[in-house]
């Protein structure tokens, strides 16, 4: 390709990589936030087994973030300084959340044992306040940053809606990772869960198109529409999937709690997908294109070498690591 | 205060927090790497047990202050956007690879090994555990290597042209091995060192003090007091040399590191002094005639800029001027008190059990967070240093900034001080519990097997 394909194609290379690094973010943090959330409502010993079954897995989970951000930094200089400049408090609520959450991992077990209760309450609050965060930066962003009342309606709507689907991925996390009493208690977290989350899902698809004429003129056309349709048909299937693993206990006890797991992140997906389409090709709505945004050719090449040749090998011992702690959770120790 | 400066303020105190902890687990996870193969080596000897529990306590102050550091440096990546877009929208072509290769090449590998280094003990073999905690270490000092590029590229700009205000790169390899990189690259390595090892010997010390000591104390103080001996010269070297490059390419930030107001043929030392930037002239100055000069370009009757040669475009020189002779104060306190342990326990080193006299071990507990200080200090000597600049002698800092309203950045600010100051403390706190109780066998999480019926 010439010079001049590539000013179009990595631009909009990029913008999916940085999509993708996201859509692996909320899934991967997703589930530890989820964990985070129904903390809580476990017994104390329940919770040593629900932080353990995250422990090794949270680092890198939350590096899924700054790559994202790292994508539209480095690729988006422009957008990034207009998302991050009009999500200034939000931002700020969620990084103070996910600083307050991590570091609670390791005081609570390392602090003296009358300090535990406290940590573990942190870590629990700033799971919750960074998914509050994290969908108020969503809702503000599909809005293109209306500061009008449906606009901060439309944000609220997802920032309440946000905790309860992390709380499903997060119950169908601990009864793939989990067995016994907590399995169980995890199961009934999950229906707790379903039809809030089940409940929002529908409301926001049903508000995005009012809050965002864009929105709405790329989906209620003709073909596309038809073509479109696959994605709440299959939403729907996933979420009457999780009712029923959820529902039969049989069917958790047989082994079958990752479906709930899978379909909860097939949802994610397809709101992804669905979430893309609608943007398409605006990196901001309505103001600002993928192609105006971008940094200079040379400079996303050079990125884009590095990508190409590391995300492999990052999904590669990515994997690696997560067959190392297969299985259900165990106690988590540093020495032999 | 306006928004301009309280972003500053801002900024300064995320990554002032947030250097804290890298610059120790960058050298700590050597020091764990050192432990292990000692371990090996010694396994079936009476030495082997020591040296597992100075790796099994060591990890576990790793693995907290290693939370510390990324949750730290996730504010720090959303920083740049929040407070600063004008630097990624002029800078961003050169910043922006730079810093996205910090995070493909060091971020990911550091974050993805560190659960089978920490947690993997007994679920792969010694060898893919070695090799874990060998792409740790690795994974931290790639960060080091990548950050410190660009942050000196903004100090000693090459290899790029700009086109309608904004930057672009035209030679990535000047870019990346620009001029004062390998010098800062190196000081700050050997500052990592000199950090972990302080911190290691102050702590060990007061195990031994406490009581509360094992076998892995002995193990760690030593190793640690043999490195900072080491070190310390090395780093005192390599800041000389720091110090040429930076007269070379950034005579201002000499000049008021110097408090040299005019320029002079043969110019005096100032030790210490009051720096009077209204009069322009050093109150009270102790002066050794001609050694700067001396020091500076190894001459005594060289010329060195002073001040008033870039009015306008000149540092504020008393926070440059102080931060730089608490740093030098602090390597030379470094050296007296390394060399001093070395040589005291080089003297026992043949009583093994004899535990070393009571001042040194005091002396080394007042030493635990010198790196810091230290680390800080020299921080504040380069970044203040640069102003007004962004990029030197290009871009203010000034045109970078966000247009927020002032009381919501104070806001911000506010939270980020009131939870950095909470942290920080419980950090100390915490690390000072462990070290008095280093026998609890605390699991790292405990979880499944300490659930009685738990199926």
């Amino acid at each position: 390709m010439d010079s001049i394909s590539w000013a179009t194609a990595l631009p909009l290379i990029f913008m999916a990589v940085m999509g993708l690094a996201l859509l692996a973010y909320v899934v991967l943090d997703g589930y530890d936030l989820g964990v985070g959330i129904l903390l809580p409502f476990a017994t104390d010993l329940e919770k040593d087994v629900m932080v353990s079954s995250i422990g090794p897995f949270w680092d890198a989970n939350e590096t899924w973030l700054v790559l994202g951000v790292g994508v539209l930094l480095i690729c988006f200089p422009r957008a990034h300084g207009l998302v991050l400049s009009a999500l200034y408090l939000p931002v700020a609520v969620m990084l103070v959340g996910l600083v307050l959450r991590g570091v609670a991992f390791d005081f609570r077990v390392k602090a003296r044992d009358a300090h535990k209760a406290t940590w573990n309450r942190v870590f629990s609050a700033g799971s919750l306040a960074a998914t509050l965060a994290q969908g108020w930066m969503l809702g503000a962003y599909i809005t293109g940053f209306q500061n009008d009342i449906w606009g901060l309606l439309f944000s609220a709507g997802i920032a309440i809606t946000l905790p309860a689907a992390y709380a499903m991925l997060g119950a169908g996390w601990l009864l793939m990772k989990t067995d016994g009493a907590l399995q169980r208690k995890a199961a009934q977290w999950g229906r707790g869960a379903l039809w809030p989350m089940g409940l929002a899902l529908v409301g926001i698809s049903v508000a995005t198109p009012l809050v965002s004429p864009t929105v709405f003129a790329k989906w209620f056309a003709l073909p596309e529409l038809f073509v479109l349709l696959p994605i709440p048909l299959a939403c729907l299937a996933a979420f009457f999937a999780i009712r029923h693993v959820l529902a039969t206990a049989r069917a958790v006890d047989a082994g079958y709690g990752w479906i709930v797991f899978g379909s909860t992140v097939l949802i994610f997906v397809l709101a992804f997908c669905g979430l893309a389409y609608s943007i398409y090709p605006y990196i901001v709505i309505d103001q600002l294109t993928v192609w105006q945004a971008a940094s200079a050719t040379e400079s996303l090449v050079l990125i884009g070498i590095g990508v190409a040749i590391t995300l492999p090998a990052i999904i590669v011992y990515t994997v690696f690591m997560y067959r190392v702690f297969w299985g259900k959770a165990q106690e988590l120790t540093y020495g032999l | 205060m306006d928004t301009f400066t309280l972003s500053r303020i801002q900024f300064a105190a995320n990554i002032s927090f947030h250097i804290l902890f890298p610059t120790i687990t960058i050298a700590l996870c050597w020091f764990l790497v050192f432990f292990r193969l000692r371990h090996t080596a010694t396994r079936r000897t009476p030495a082997e047990q020591g040296w597992e529990q100075a790796y099994y306590f060591w990890t576990k102050v790793f693995a907290l202050t290693f939370a510390l550091g990324v949750v730290s440096g996730i504010t720090m990546s959303f920083q740049f956007g929040t407070n600063w877009p004008g630097y990624m929208e002029h800078v961003g072509n050169i910043a922006g690879p730079l810093l996205g290769y910090e995070v493909l090449t060091a971020f990911f590998l550091e974050a993805t090994f560190l659960g089978i280094m920490l947690f993997g003990r007994r679920r792969v073999s010694e060898r893919t555990h070695l090799v874990a905690t060998l792409m740790v270490a690795l994974g931290t000092t790639l960060s080091a290597f990548w950050i410190l590029s660009l942050n000196s590229w903004m100090q000693t700009p090459v290899g790029y042209e700009i086109i309608d205000g904004k930057f672009h790169a035209v030679d990535w390899l000047a870019i990346l091995f620009n001029p004062s990189f390998p010098y800062r690259l190196g000081h700050t390595l050997l500052a990592s060192g000199l950090t972990a090892g302080f911190l290691i010997a102050g702590v060990s010390a007061w195990q031994l003090l406490k009581g509360s000591a094992n076998q892995g104390s002995r193990c760690a103080l030593r190793t640690a007091v043999t490195a900072v001996a080491v070190l310390i010269p090395l780093q005192i070297l390599m800041g000389d040399l720091h110090g040429l490059n930076t007269l070379q390419h950034q005579p201002a930030k000499i000049a008021a590191i110097e408090g040299l107001w005019h320029t002079e043929r043969g110019a005096a030392l100032t030790l210490f002094g009051l720096p009077n930037e209204k009069e322009g002239r050093t109150d009270y100055a102790l002066q050794i005639p001609k050694a700067a000069s001396l020091i500076l370009a190894h001459d005594t009757g060289a010329e060195l800029k002073g001040l008033s040669e870039f009015a306008g475009a000149h540092p504020p020189v008393a926070p440059v001027f102080w931060a730089f002779r608490v740093m030098v104060g602090m390597g030379l306190l470094m050296l007296v008190m390394a060399w001093t342990s070395a040589y005291v326990l080089w003297r026992l080193r043949n009583r093994d059990l004899a535990a070393p006299p009571r001042w040194l071990l005091m002396a080394l507990v007042g030493m635990t967070f010198s790196g810091w200080v230290a680390t800080l200090a020299g921080w504040c000597v380069t970044e203040i240093g640069r102003q007004p600049y962004l990029v030197y002698g290009l871009f203010k800092t000034a045109d970078a900034v966000a247009d927020h309203a002032p009381a919501m950045v104070a806001g911000t600010l506010a939270a980020y001080l009131s939870v950095y100051a909470l942290l920080l403390l419980a950090y100390v706190s915490v690390i000072k519990y462990m070290a008095e109780h280093p026998a609890i066998p605390a699991p790292a999480i405990s979880g499944r097997e300490s659930v009685p019926n738990a199926a």
